[in-house]
């Protein structure tokens, strides 16, 4: 009964965190409510039981990633942002639609998919098997990722770097 | 004891918001964002079904999410920034040329 508790609050703040994002019109506001929506998150795996994901959810996510967000709004000045009207008709129809939708969703989710209930910390995901799964069964992949985080070091270098004046600038210039 | 079923709505409600910040949004940062919100309602469905089917993978396979999202979300920033160095705006809607 706690455990669902804690769940149902849990959730509640990330349903709210994310309605927020999709409100506020400023981005740091945006990014703010999804950092709650990362922190609240985490607890939901601590309940699982996976303690490996909580804490990389907490120290990746809204630690390192929504950093690098804040610092870009920032470094970009970001403000508030233009709003465009939207078509009425994708309002009118759109909204109930969805609530429709999402509504069977769930109805087919609880009533007829058979999934069970989860105990809390039901397949405890501790530091020490995850890295023996990683570093065993799903080592060629995480090699391979090491080689993707270098490449998305590199693009991003390039990238963000200030171009260099080409040497037609130049010539045009002198 | 917490149905499974409860987590995978909490995931589809994230995964929603996500889809919906997509589309509506106008600032390029804020869309960015709602890219790792749809991130998260998929990495949650992966521990839940992890620990509905007892597969460890499940788990470590969020790991390579969160590590293709943060070599994502290093790359997205950069190409927004040589973005707004090019426009002087993060509006996606006066983004609307090939050539400057």
């Amino acid at each position: 009964m706690l455990h669902l508790i804690i769940f149902l609050v849990f959730g509640a703040i990330c349903v709210a965190g994310a309605v927020n994002l999709l409100v506020q019109t400023h981005p740091i506001n945006s990014a703010l409510s999804l950092i709650a929506v990362m922190a609240s998150l985490a607890v939901e795996y601590l309940l699982l039981g996976a303690e490996f994901v909580a804490a990389v959810q907490v120290i990746i996510y809204a630690g390192a990633i929504m950093v690098l967000f804040v610092f870009v709004i920032m470094l970009l000045n970001a403000g508030i942002e233009e709003r465009i009207p939207g078509s009425r008709v994708a309002m009118i129809f759109g909204i109930p639609s969805m609530l429709i939708g999402s509504a069977l969703v769930a109805w087919v989710l609880v009533e007829r998919s058979g999934t069970r209930s989860v105990e809390v910390g039901a397949l405890p995901g501790d530091p020490k098997t995850i890295a023996w799964l990683l570093f065993h069964d799903f080592l060629l992949p995480f090699e391979v990722t090491s080689v993707l985080v270098l490449i998305a070091i590199m693009g991003a270098v390039v990238l963000a770097s200030r171009p260099e004046p080409s040497s037609q600038q130049m010539k045009r210039e002198g | 004891m917490v149905p499974l079923s409860y987590y995978l709505i909490l995931s589809g409600i994230l995964f929603a918001c996500g889809v919906t910040g997509f589309l509506i949004k106008r600032n390029i940062i804020t869309i960015f964002m709602s890219i790792e919100l749809m991130l998260n309602g998929v990495n949650l469905s992966f521990v839940a079904f992890a620990a509905q089917w007892k597969a460890l993978s499940g788990q470590v396979f969020v790991f390579f999410v969160m590590v293709v999202a943060a070599a994502e979300a290093a790359v997205g920033l950069a190409i927004i920034i040589s973005v707004y160095r090019n426009r002087e705006t993060l509006n996606v809607d006066r983004v609307n040329l090939l050539k400057l």
